[in-house]
């Protein structure tokens, strides 16, 4: 672990330096593409005002309420479809039609559904996480071993406690990646989903910063953005550590 | 009444890929022929085993009986009624690993004594069969933690616990290592000194069938049918290097194409 740690303070010390090195060498003018010492106290600033905080609050509780949302509903429903032939059958072409249309393709559709504010970005990002994750859980369901099922059979576990006890369980390890590839996913989104009809949250920050030409502050931005992505990213990761999820990793 | 009764039992698999290997011992372009009109019946309380080259149909001819898989026709009946599904009544031990592997020793085998409605009652029970089947201390941990062995004995307190009426054993010690098996075999038997289930176990091993039936039938390979229907009465500790079971021993080896005792 130490030597890794290393090496990414490395690359990212690295980086900067090159950075900062080449802008000062070209010349290349901060409008078009400033420096990591003109970032930085670009950043600084935001922190100080509390405008960074505000914006990534904004970001965060959109992401949260769409990411959970989208969950609360696409796993139940995967579960079901996984484990129901015939609703499978139904419902399966409808989702892998409506999957490969970009969340970004259906903002004209939000915006007049929803107006203004917050619940047209909290649509998207339902949008962009749950397809994705009705079809890991789906796939989850399907590839239960036969044998766990049998042993619900036989041992009388019926109903709701054959989903919880075994059908959810043995389709963990397919729905944790899920959980994990669509938290990446709406965090994307909901930076494009800022950049219309709303006044606050990290995409909101960087178009506005475009529009008053600090590049600065959209570099920041950005920077904030990436922290922010791996930290979800961490987060999500440590769910893993759960018995209940984990047992996959551990077998052989 | 036969515990269990098995009466003109078929099943066949549709095979979508035709077979590489040798098409004039399998007829198994099309339509794969497990096995066909099997009959035979098995009396309760005793201890049946399954004797077969692999992949002559045993596990399916078990799965049909505990009613996992449907046959194609005939039926099973047992105490005169007509299989329809699993039954909690009728444990199985399966030849893979059948413990979750996200539920502890003592969490799977708790999955087993579902039926006592009392909680004090169902914890002593529990802690009875963890202690008996040698998991004490072990209790807590995930099944990828203990050996084959413990899984193995976890598996089998989990069916036990149920009281079961009938007990279907598929191979159930086929993965492990000789003296573990050996040590296992002695164990079955205890248990069926012990409980009063009617055992049906499946085995490809000679001897392990001959130190543990009342009651074995050789089967043949695919299609399968029952070429011997075999019944002792032989007390415990068999030997079967002398006598009456060494020539029956001898005779199964020969029923089983291998002429040369090894």
């Amino acid at each position: 672990m130490a030597p890794r740690r290393t090496h990414s303070i490395i690359s990212f010390v690295g980086i900067i330096f090159v950075w900062e090195l080449a802008v000062r060498l070209f010349h290349v003018s901060p409008f078009k593409f400033p420096g990591p010492a003109r970032v930085g106290s670009a950043l600084w600033q935001m922190c100080m005002s509390g405008e960074l905080f505000h914006h990534v609050v904004a970001s965060l509780y959109r992401v949260t309420w769409g990411y959970y949302l989208a969950v609360a509903v696409a796993v139940p429903l995967g579960l079901l479809l996984g484990s129901w032939r015939g609703a499978r059958n139904i419902m399966n072409p409808l989702i892998q039609f409506l999957r490969p249309i970009s969340p970004l393709a259906w903002i004209p559709v939000a915006l007049i559904w929803f107006g203004i504010g917050d619940r047209p970005a909290i649509f998207l990002i339902f949008l962009s996480a749950f397809f994705p994750m009705v079809v890991f859980t789906m796939s989850g369901v399907q590839g239960v071993r036969r044998t766990y099922l049998r042993v619900a059979d036989n041992f009388g576990l019926t109903g709701i406690r054959r989903y919880v006890k075994v059908v959810l369980p043995a389709s963990m390890p397919e729905i944790v990646v899920g959980l994990r590839i669509t938290l990446g996913t709406a965090w994307l989104v909901i930076v494009a989903a800022e950049m219309i009809a709303v006044k606050s949250g990290l995409g909101y920050l960087i178009v506005d910063a475009r529009n008053a030409l600090r590049m600065d502050r959209v570099i920041a931005g950005m920077i904030v953005i990436g922290i922010i992505g791996l930290s979800l990213d961490y987060l999500i990761c440590q769910i893993e550590g759960i018995p209940y999820v984990q047992w996959s990793r551990q077998r052989r | 009444m036969s515990k269990v009764e098995v009466r003109n039992l078929s099943k066949s698999y549709i095979e979508r890929r035709e077979k590489v290997r040798s098409p004039q011992n399998c007829r198994c372009q099309e339509e794969c022929r497990v096995f066909h009109d099997l009959n035979f019946a098995v009396e309760a309380g005793s201890f049946t085993c399954f004797l077969g080259p692999s992949g002559c149909g045993k596990s399916t001819l078990l799965h049909i009986i505990a009613g996992f898989e449907k046959p194609d026709s005939g039926k099973v009946l047992i105490d005169g009624r007509e299989v329809t599904g699993a039954s909690p009544k009728h444990i199985f031990v399966f030849q893979e690993d059948g413990l979750l592997p996200w539920l502890t020793a003592k969490q799977n085998i708790a999955l087993g004594a579902r039926g006592i409605k009392d909680p004090k009652q169902r914890e002593k029970q529990e802690q009875e069969y963890i202690e008996m089947v040698g998991l004490k201390g072990f209790e807590d941990h995930y099944p990828h933690e203990l050996s084959g062995g413990m899984r193995r004995r976890a598996e089998v307190a989990r069916a036990l616990i149920t009281n079961p009426d009938i007990l279907y054993m598929d191979e159930p010690f086929g993965a492990l290592d000789f003296v573990t098996r050996l040590q296992m075999r002695e164990e079955m038997l205890n248990v069926h000194f012990m409980f009063d289930s009617t055992i049906l176990f499946i085995t490809h091993d000679i001897d392990e069938a001959l130190q543990l039936g009342d009651q074995i039938l050789v089967m043949s390979e695919r299609p399968s049918r029952i070429k011997a229907d075999i019944v002792l009465d032989h007390p415990h500790p068999r030997d079967l290097s002398t006598g009456e079971l060494a020539s029956l021993r001898k005779e199964i080896y020969f029923l089983m194409g291998l002429h040369a005792e090894l």
